[in-house]
């Protein structure tokens, strides 16, 4: 019986997990770059309009993803065609997303169950679409990192460093966008909007408020990442309650740690 | 605001006028020699940081042209660089994204090797921007306003820096202190109108 109940189990909830799980280093790392480019509010702004594009697929019997895909794509695309006006146009994304996602949902078929489960949160409905397109958005960006990460950094504190050596910055904005783009909407659709956002936001900023060094801010925002996304998922297994928000509360209590270097500076 | 050109110049400014929405300086016409630190002067206004940004791509050249060396590269340190509010990298991090050899550096930046970012003062990141541009290997290190929030002693180990860049690279320098740019440049433009 117990055998049977823990084969159940992993059947139902091994996907779930292996995503999550994939997702709980992607996310967070993606995050410490959109910190890095003071662009974190896109971590808010995209899911909301990913969320908004899956529930407009609905009504056109387009799988979400695709749909999802599209939106986001096409918000990045108008937002690289603007003037840098830093974290305002994420704002709007996010006023739109929410606003569209929830007006389609009213107006479709299945749109009101699915748009709440894309802005509260769920886990368990995951595919292995979801799986596989988070391990390969995980491979590409370790493969890409090395490069990536010292190009963004260049630009982050020269910012003209490519235009004065006749050097184009599209290939690293290119590929930034493009594993953004998928981040977001493996994100949104396996976690949720506020969940995806909360794993962009929360690791990298109570990691760059631990670390002494970017590497090791990297390596940190990922341990809080994984780390509480673990124990959010055990929470919600065996306690019975809904992923979304206790990922979500875990984050914001992983703030706390933020005070470690005050405390040890009274302490010593 | 002309100068004879030399064959072998790292880069000749051909009556740039050069702004953003509209020109704001020029025509200006002068070249930057191999081993030599250019200063441009002139009062408040007159286009210094916008003729730099016309090198850099970032103002815009309305007529003439700049011409450079097929080879050329170049560190750009800007004008008031912005601290980021917080971020981990330390100093030797960002250093070492030009791999600079810490060895050329002067004393006053060890203590800001293993500090992050986010621990520095205004003062402190400027000075380490300057050393980035400086200690890499780009032939030409443009440095807009460089002293600015810096100490005396910083500005001396600035100075040090600049006076044992070697007889192919340059800099182009634009600075408020009339005696930093005197003791500096070898030459000067002047922009005044």
């Amino acid at each position: 019986m117990i055998e049977m109940d823990l084969g159940m189990m992993r059947e139902l909830f091994q996907l779930p997990f292996l995503t999550g799980l994939t997702l709980a280093v992607l996310l967070p790392l993606i995050g410490a770059f959109l910190r890095l480019r003071e662009e974190w509010l896109a971590g808010l702004g995209f899911p909301h309009i990913a969320a908004a594009g899956s529930v407009a697929g609905l009504p056109l019997g387009l799988p979400t993803t695709v749909t999802a895909t599209l939106a986001t794509a096409l918000a990045a695309l108008l937002k690289s065609l603007l003037a840098r006006i830093g974290n305002s146009q994420f704002a709007l994304m996010l006023v739109l997303g929410w606003g569209g996602a929830l007006f389609l949902a009213a107006n479709t078929h299945q749109g009101e169950m699915i748009s709440e489960g894309l802005l509260r949160g769920q886990l368990y409905f995951s595919t292995p679409g979801h799986f596989s397109g988070a391990v390969l958005t995980l491979l590409a960006l370790l493969a890409s990192l090395k490069w990536l990460n010292q190009r963004l950094l260049v630009q982050r504190f020269f910012p003209d460093h490519y235009s004065a050596n006749g050097q184009a910055d599209w290939p690293h904005e290119l590929v930034f966008a493009a594993l953004l783009v998928a981040a977001v909407v493996l994100g949104t659709l396996a976690m949720g909007a506020l969940p995806a956002f909360a794993m962009f936001f929360v690791p990298a900023w109570v990691a760059f408020g631990l670390a002494r060094g970017w590497r090791q801010g990297l390596w940190l925002t990922v341990l809080i990442g994984v780390s509480v996304y673990l124990l959010a998922f055990f929470i919600t297994l065996f306690m019975n309650q809904p992923f979304g928000p206790s990922l979500a509360l875990l984050l914001g209590l992983s703030a706390s740690l933020r005070l470690i270097p005050h405390l040890k500076s009274r302490l010593w | 605001m002309s100068d004879a050109v030399t064959p072998q110049a790292l880069a000749r400014y051909h009556a740039v006028r050069a702004g953003y929405q509209h020109p704001v300086v020029g025509p200006v016409s002068f070249e930057i020699r191999p081993g030599e630190v250019l200063g441009l002067t002139g009062a408040n206004g007159t286009g210094k940081s916008t003729l730099l940004n016309a090198m850099t791509g970032v103002a815009r050249i309305f007529s003439g042209s700049i011409e450079r060396h097929p080879d050329l590269s170049i560190s750009h340190h800007r004008q008031r660089p912005e601290l980021p509010p917080e971020l981990p990298l330390l100093g030797r991090e960002l250093l070492g994204l030009f791999q600079v050899n810490l060895q050329m550096m002067p004393d006053l930046i060890a203590p800001l090797l293993d500090k992050p970012l986010s621990e520095f003062s205004g003062g402190q990141f400027q000075f380490l921007q300057a050393c980035a541009c400086l200690g890499s290997d780009a032939d030409l290190v443009i440095l807009d306003e460089p002293t600015n929030n810096l100490d005396g002693s910083a500005i001396a180990a600035l100075s040090g820096m600049l006076t044992e860049l070697g007889p192919h690279r340059s800099v182009l320098l634009v600075s408020h202190e009339q005696a930093f740019l005197r003791d500096q440049c070898s030459r000067m433009v002047d922009l005044t109108p």
